[in-house]
């Protein structure tokens, strides 16, 4: 069975993202970049499929600008087979992306395509979603636990009461949580052999895909910043405080 | 101008997600209508119609719309959408489940989780774990939306409107419901608690999670909440998280205990109105955003505030 994982290049969780000082956008330059967490968590899964013997080939994808490329090479280092990078300076929405992903699929034919269930960056959640919807598959959205079999996969969910789960007919869309997995750390033999791996080039145009955003980003701006507040000495203030003082007591 | 909102339920009962994603709909302005799509979901119907300024509320029922698949409910959203100007649905598992699916259908891009609405086309949605606000406007025909459910205050009653059958449609016959294991507390329910007290990985185990941080839950008819650390390590179940990834909650009062504050907490925390922080370590970030900060070890002061509380 062949798997897509799709991968995003976000800046790395660690750095804090500002404003740039005319509110136009977010400042990037000279950040830190790297796979978003979420899809490392996918690429591990289906990783993992194939080590079970139910997956036997692994085809990581991307969208976006040449540097891309190492998001890529990490996920070849991780254990997929081969990369497909649409490379485009353009700024890609959610709903593009999911277009770009719906014609790799048609090309690829996988049995199942595995992505994040959001970018750390626009945490928007819907790539897999939608990318479901255009291909008219079934989705398992914010996976903790994937079992594929040779008809179907059966995904358990995290759903605000708990868990839940169903059972998708192939081919299909997961996306993955928190809990699905921890991703392994790659080691420098394996960064050595992806780089030999194959990595395709498509373009935007190849696939037939109009990316023309349908949102206008008018500004960004900090939100309003909460000042620390008092320590307290012991747990009598801190009780006086909250039901003389907050009263929310 | 006609707004639709996708309710939230279990067919028993109406989720309080909708009644903020309605107050979001008033702030766009124009007539609202209700979609409960759902299985002998007839009371659900009658209490969405009591919300005020819901003017029509559209049921489709069927055993295909049970279980809130995405795969069977996104057509009839589409099949419906025609006729409206904006979707709405709250940013909870269920409308982040179903509206991308919707908005992919109707080629248009979803605006996720939108905390402010500016215009009728524009709207502010936190990126970046909260740590910045984008505002964006909307160039699609229909404005497709998920609604940040903390961020707009619940619409109260008042509403009396009519209640209209739609034909629910077929099965995809792309997906089966097997089952659910929701987590059974008498507690609030976490998102719309007035208090909350959330534990981090300082509690150490499970067991201690419970023995410490649900009787001061208890004793203050809290929601229970938790650290994505503390979820990670097993102490707390997922559906306990808040944070960036997880739950976003604003009650009156959260308790932090033994958390260290991560951006990612933080932004799932932040506009709550009071922040008290327990912690032994006194350079932890959560002092930065608290209220109230006491320094100390969590195992001796938690049982202390019970007590004190207990008078």
């Amino acid at each position: 069975m062949k798997v897509i994982v799709a991968v995003k290049r976000v800046v790395d969780f660690n750095v804090k993202v500002r404003p740039k000082t005319d509110g136009s956008d977010v400042e990037l330059a000279n950040a830190k970049m790297s796979m978003n967490p979420f899809d490392e968590i996918a690429v591990e899964e289906a990783v993992r499929l194939k080590e079970a013997g139910k997956v036997t080939e692994i085809v990581a994808v991307s969208m976006g600008v040449k540097a891309c490329e190492e998001t890529l090479r990490t996920a070849l280092a991780m254990g997929a087979d081969r990369a497909v990078h649409v490379e485009t300076d353009a700024v890609l929405e959610p709903l593009a992306v999911a277009k770009l992903l719906k014609a790799v699929a048609e090309k690829e034919q996988p049995q199942l395509l595995i992505l994040g269930k959001q970018a750390i960056d626009d945490d928007a959640n819907q790539v897999g979603q939608m990318t479901a919807a255009l291909l008219g598959w079934a989705q398992g959205t914010f996976a903790s636990k994937v079992g594929l079999s040779s008809e179907n996969v059966q995904v358990m969910r995290e759903v605000d009461g708990g868990l839940e789960t169903v059972t998708l007919n192939l081919p299909a869309v997961v996306t993955t949580d928190l809990r699905l997995n921890e991703p392994r750390f790659v080691k420098l033999p394996n960064i050595m052999a992806a780089k030999k791996k194959p990595l395709d080039k498509l373009t935007t145009a190849d696939l037939g895909v109009d990316v023309t955003p349908r949102l206008t980003l008018v500004n960004v701006a900090e939100p309003a910043k909460r000042q620390a507040g008092v320590k307290v000495a012991n747990v009598a203030e801190l009780v006086a405080k909250l039901k003389s003082e907050a009263k929310v007591l | 101008m006609t707004i639709l909102v996708i309710a939230e339920h279990d067919n028993k009962e109406l989720k309080s997600g909708t009644l903020h994603t309605v107050t979001a709909a008033q702030k766009i302005g124009g007539d609202i209508h209700v979609l409960v799509a759902g299985n002998n979901c007839g009371a659900v119907a009658e209490a969405a119609a009591k919300l005020a300024g819901v003017s029509v509320v559209k049921v489709a029922e069927g055993a295909a719309l049970e279980h809130g698949l995405a795969e069977n409910i996104a057509p009839l959203v589409v099949k419906l959408a025609a006729g409206y100007s904006h979707v709405l649905a709250p940013a909870t598992t269920y409308g982040k489940n179903l509206l991308p699916r919707v908005a992919a259908l109707l080629d248009v891009m979803q605006i996720s989780e939108i905390s402010a609405v500016e215009a009728a086309d524009t709207f502010v949605r936190p990126i970046y774990a909260g740590n910045v606000l984008a505002t964006v406007k909307s160039n699609d025909p229909i404005k497709v939306i998920t609604v940040r459910t903390t961020a707009f205050d619940a619409v109260g009653p008042g509403g009396s409107a009519d209640i209209e059958k739609v034909d629910g449609g077929a099965d995809a016959g792309l997906s089966r419901f097997d089952g659910a294991e929701l987590t059974v507390s008498d507690r609030p329910e976490l998102a719309s608690a007035r208090i909350v007290v959330s534990g981090g990985r300082a509690l150490g185990s499970a067991e201690q999670f419970q023995a410490v941080i649900e009787p001061l839950a208890d004793k203050l008819g809290a929601a229970v909440g938790a650290s994505r650390a503390a979820v990670d390590a097993g102490y707390a179940p997922n559906d306990y998280q808040v944070g960036q990834t997880g739950k976003v909650v604003a009650p009156q009062l959260y308790v932090a205990v033994g958390i260290s504050g991560a951006i990612q907490h933080l932004a799932g925390m932040k506009d709550s109105k009071v922040i008290v922080a327990i912690n032994k370590d006194e350079e932890a970030p959560i002092f930065q955003v608290a209220d109230y900060g006491l320094v100390g070890d969590l195992f001796s002061v938690v049982p202390e505030l019970i007590q004190a509380l207990g008078d």
